[in-house]
């Protein structure tokens, strides 16, 4: 319950914050928050690489690309107030139309036992088993988006 | 605890991205926000994946490596916008997503 409200207070705080650096602090506390869940839904293997991949990796390359660019003292223009409230309203109107049509869905709960199903073994022998070939096209998507950030950003 | 319960926190994490998508100008923070929606979906998927190991199934498992794979595609895709960004960014000195409207003409 209270890493459900950090959660949600530090994703308002990544949208809501006019400094980048502090959306992208917020966002590192919803990741840790969310590796929580992880954990406390038997999917340890999931919350150790997720906080590996997203803190560890992507929030990395995130704030390096900020400090890179040097855009702290630069604000956002804030003459397009009504899409502003515009964007809002649609979020909120999603919010609410999502909330109405499942709350009514009849759901199990979820029980306190632990199951062994988000161990790394159990993992491994499904994704080497039943998940071989989506696993070698992702290693080839690994290279191409590798070799087309490098093409990218190689300066010409 | 109630699987309801995953699905709403969920919910509400994903409509944060969205509205975060449609209210910032920023390039940046936009991508942010594409990675809290990706990981809204990855916290309901786990939950269901739990659902089903409770329900008795063998092959729950196989929700968390969809999120794995999730995963790596969020991973690959951050490493390809980020560098767009920095292109844009070498070019207009800004990352401000309005600039992108000369791709227009």
């Amino acid at each position: 319950m209270v890493l459900s409200v950090v959660a949600l207070v530090s994703a308002l705080g990544v949208v809501l914050s006019k400094n980048p650096v502090t959306s992208v602090l917020c966002l590192i506390i919803t990741f840790f928050t969310i590796a929580g869940h992880y954990i406390m839904m038997n999917a340890q293997f999931l919350a150790v690489v997720h906080i590996i991949v997203y803190a560890g990796a992507i929030m990395v390359l995130f704030l390096y690309v900020l400090m890179l660019m040097n855009l702290n003292a630069e604000l956002e223009p804030q003459k397009r107030n009504w899409l502003k409230y515009a964007g809002a309203i649609s979020g909120g109107a999603l919010l609410v139309v999502l909330v109405a049509a499942l709350r009514d869905a009849s759901m199990p709960a979820l029980s306190a036992e632990s199951t062994d199903i988000g161990l790394i073994k159990n993992l491994g022998m499904l994704l080497f088993k039943q998940y071989v070939v989506p696993f070698e096209v992702s290693s080839i998507l690994f290279l191409s988006a590798m070799v087309g950030a490098v093409v990218i950003g190689k300066k010409d | 605890m109630p699987v309801q319960y995953y699905i709403f926190l969920s919910i509400a994490l994903f409509c944060i991205g969205v509205m975060g998508v449609l209210m910032r100008r920023n390039a940046i923070i936009i991508f942010m926000c594409i990675e809290l929606m990706l990981n809204a979906v990855n916290l309901l998927m786990v939950s269901f994946s739990k659902m089903w190991a409770d329900a008795g199934r063998v092959d729950a498992g196989s929700a968390q490596l969809f999120v794995f794979f999730i995963m790596v595609v969020a991973a690959a895709e951050v490493a390809v916008g980020l560098a767009i960004i920095t292109m844009v960014y070498r070019n207009t000195h800004s990352v401000d997503i309005n600039i992108l409207n000369r791709l227009k003409n």
